[in-house]
């Protein structure tokens, strides 16, 4: 879960990570009378889950509360690339003397962690490595260590003096957060030395281990914050793994894998999937009856494609279950379906033996896509 | 003997009395798999259809010699449970369970690096031996015995893949699950290194999805070290960036992770990647030496 700069920046605050005082506003009055409190000379940042705000126009550095006002207006009802802006950040604009990076995450290929500090902050880190690696310190950190203290003493070795300390107690507390936090990244870009010798976290980006949120709850209370699909809204409650996507195939499958290889398959047939929606394993009649309401109050969607390969899941009560559905909803489009593996004959049968106009079978998983992908054509 | 589980497993299994550990521990026994013990604490004493229950895997492996864990227990409670297993000098760890916190694999992934145990999973289906053993929850009615390896990051998928092996008459030496968690135990290479050493191994599917560069780092081990043909499959060629499809590990991160990019490093590799799961099972049945 990725945490907007606000709320990062509240768990920073509670770490004893230096901030610039600012406040969050969700209207462009609200932003005035920050603005106006603060001193008049502000940054009004939006507040999204995405990075790259900078360049494209979601900071503004402005000297009045009525530009501060004007600037949150249109954050808030322009939106940021393509997503919904509920809140704008409002902060004082201090005097920078140098910028840096510094970040701390997941190595997930060697099941650790990796610290970055780089002198030349501000910029995407990746151009950084490609054009400066000097500029970049590195350190691999160990979980059941920590972060150690002559890691920390290299990692702030290529800084200016003056910086140094301030920036080695920044990274204790980041790996403070990493660690007790659950967070996967902690990333700080830039990191900034002001005029008066002080760093302090310019901009906090974190993401939060959703596997971890039960012992979270400070992380879990924020779940509700962020913007969410309708449809997609609808299938989380059901507990179904559900993703949108932008075609107008809808996919239902079993395992994660499986329904990533359908969406790849049906789009080598010459269409696109609407969605990604996993019922997990052992999925019976009550959750492919779910799966297809959710499908089919999806708009976009002009054909079904249900894709099942029975191991635990049998395909009998995956087929019972797709009857279930439709006396529960009713259709506008065609359901291809495909059952292979445990019990695959007795769920063609079931379907074969209901006529159910609706139903077309299909006997493999590329003649289901390509079926599919038909009727989705031709329903446009 | 296939590779990790065989007919000299003795299986454990922690977790052994909830619902999912005791269908599952029965299938695998039906199956063949010699399933000596089951461990849940404060149900010590008791049995399951025949199978012991202790308290510690420590009192499991000293009573029945078992060498094999599986573990079934809630994702809470799976870091400790490895670390047990790990304690009791178990050889192999085969855990199923999905939602494990990262931080706590990143524990477990460091305690393990100073042990000789393998471990298998989190979030995994487990791996199977055709006609030998079967630890975890792979149906084993889809698997024949043959000489193809398989390792793989999805269940469902692999399923499909064997699926259409045996269909075409091509059996299985051993097929591994790692799991579909960003820190996990064996990976590509692990399984990769084992299958080239495997007498019984003449071939080995790779299938892969998006998310980090486990693969990228597997093609790169079958160029300098791997003598057998690999054939792959990589699901996520549609997924869109920074979402999680399905797995907690598939998600593309910025640019990297790409399923183009992986398909990439391994043809260059000398890697036959498939573009459905029937091209890869007429992949293997035309390589197949």
């Amino acid at each position: 879960m990725d945490l907007y700069e606000h709320q990062g920046k509240e768990l920073f605050a509670e770490h004893g990570i230096p901030l610039v005082e600012g406040f969050v506003a969700t209207s462009g009055q609200e932003a005035r009378d920050i603005a106006e409190r603060l001193g008049g000379k502000v940054a009004v940042k939006v507040q999204v889950q995405v990075g790259g705000r900078g360049k494209a126009g979601g900071i503004a550095l402005v000297a009045s509360p009525e530009e501060a006002a004007s600037a949150a207006e249109r954050m808030l009802s322009e939106g940021f690339g393509g997503t919904t802006v509920t809140r704008v950040l409002v902060e004082r604009l201090v005097d920078i003397a140098e910028q840096y990076y510094a970040a701390i995450s997941l190595d997930r290929s060697e099941g650790t962690y990796l610290a970055i500090v780089s002198s030349d902050g501000g910029m995407d880190i990746e151009q950084v490595a490609r054009e400066k690696p000097d500029a970049l310190r590195r350190v691999h950190v160990d979980p059941i260590l920590g972060l150690r203290s002559y890691q920390v003493r290299h990692l702030v070795g290529h800084l200016p003096r003056e910086a140094r300390e301030g920036t080695a107690t920044v990274l204790n507390k980041m790996y403070e957060v990493l660690a007790e936090r659950d967070a996967t990244l902690v990333e700080i870009n830039p990191l900034a030395l002001l005029t008066g010798g002080v760093v302090v976290a310019l901009d906090a980006k974190v993401t939060i281990d959703d596997n971890a949120l039960y012992r979270q709850p400070g992380a879990a209370a924020l779940k509700d914050t962020f913007p969410i699909d309708p449809v997609e809204k609808k299938a989380k409650d059901a507990g179904l793994q559900y993703v949108k996507l932008d075609g107008e195939v809808g996919i239902i499958g079993n395992g994660a894998g499986l329904v990533m290889s359908t969406l790849d398959v049906v789009q080598q047939a010459g269409s696109r999937a609407a969605n990604f929606l996993d019922v997990g394993g052992g999925a019976g009649a009550e959750l492919i009856a779910t799966s297809l309401e959710v499908i089919l109050s999806d708009p976009s969607v002009r054909s079904v494609l249900i894709n099942i390969f029975g191991g635990i899941t049998r395909c009998d009560l995956v087929a019972r279950g797709i009857l279930e559905a439709l006396t529960r909803v009713e259709p506008r489009v065609k359901l291809v379906v495909r059952l292979d593996g445990t019990n695959a004959a007795e769920g063609r049968r079931i379907l074969m033996e209901a006529e159910n106009e609706h139903i077309v079978p299909a006997a493999t998983m590329l003649e289901a896509a390509e079926e599919a992908a038909r009727l989705a054509g031709a329903a446009t | 003997m296939a590779i990790l589980v065989g007919a000299e497993t003795k299986l454990v299994v922690q977790g052994i009395t909830g619902s999912e550990g005791t269908f599952h521990s029965l299938r695998n026994r039906a199956y063949g798999t010699q399933v000596v013990a089951g461990v849940t604490p404060g149900k010590g004493g008791r049995d399951v259809e025949g199978i012991p229950v202790f308290e510690t895997v420590a009192d499991a492996v000293g009573q029945t010699g078992a060498n094999t864990s599986l573990i079934f227990v809630p994702a809470r409670f799976a870091a400790e449970a490895i670390y047990e297993a790990t304690d009791a000098g178990l050889a192999l760890i085969v855990c199923i369970t999905e939602g494990i916190p990262v931080r706590d694999m990143t524990l477990v992934a460091g305690y393990l690096r100073g042990h000789e145990t393998v471990l298998v999973g989190p979030n995994c289906p487990g791996l199977i031996s055709p006609g030998s053993a079967n630890v975890g929850i792979i149906p084993g009615e889809i698997c024949t015995p043959g000489r193809v390896g398989l390792v793989s990051r999805s269940g469902t998928l692999t399923y499909q893949i064997v699926h259409e092996l045996t269909e075409r008459g091509i059996g299985q030496s051993t097929c591994v699950g790692i799991g579909g968690d960003p820190v996990h135990g064996i990976g590509f290479i692990g399984a990769l290194e084992r299958f080239e050493r495997d007498p019984e191994t003449d071939l080995v599917v790779l299938i892969g999805e998006i998310g980090g560069d486990d693969e990228e780092r597997a093609a790169r081990y079958v160029s300098e070290r791997v003598t057998k043909p690999v054939v792959s499959y990589i699901a996520g060629f549609t997924a869109p960036p920074g979402k999680r499809m399905g797995h907690a590990g598939a998600i593309i991160t910025g640019s990297s992770g790409t399923a183009q990019a992986k398909a990439e490093a391994l043809e260059g590799a000398g890697v036959r990647v498939g573009r459905t799961p029937s091209e890869v099972a007429e992949l293997v049945a035309t390589t197949l030496p």
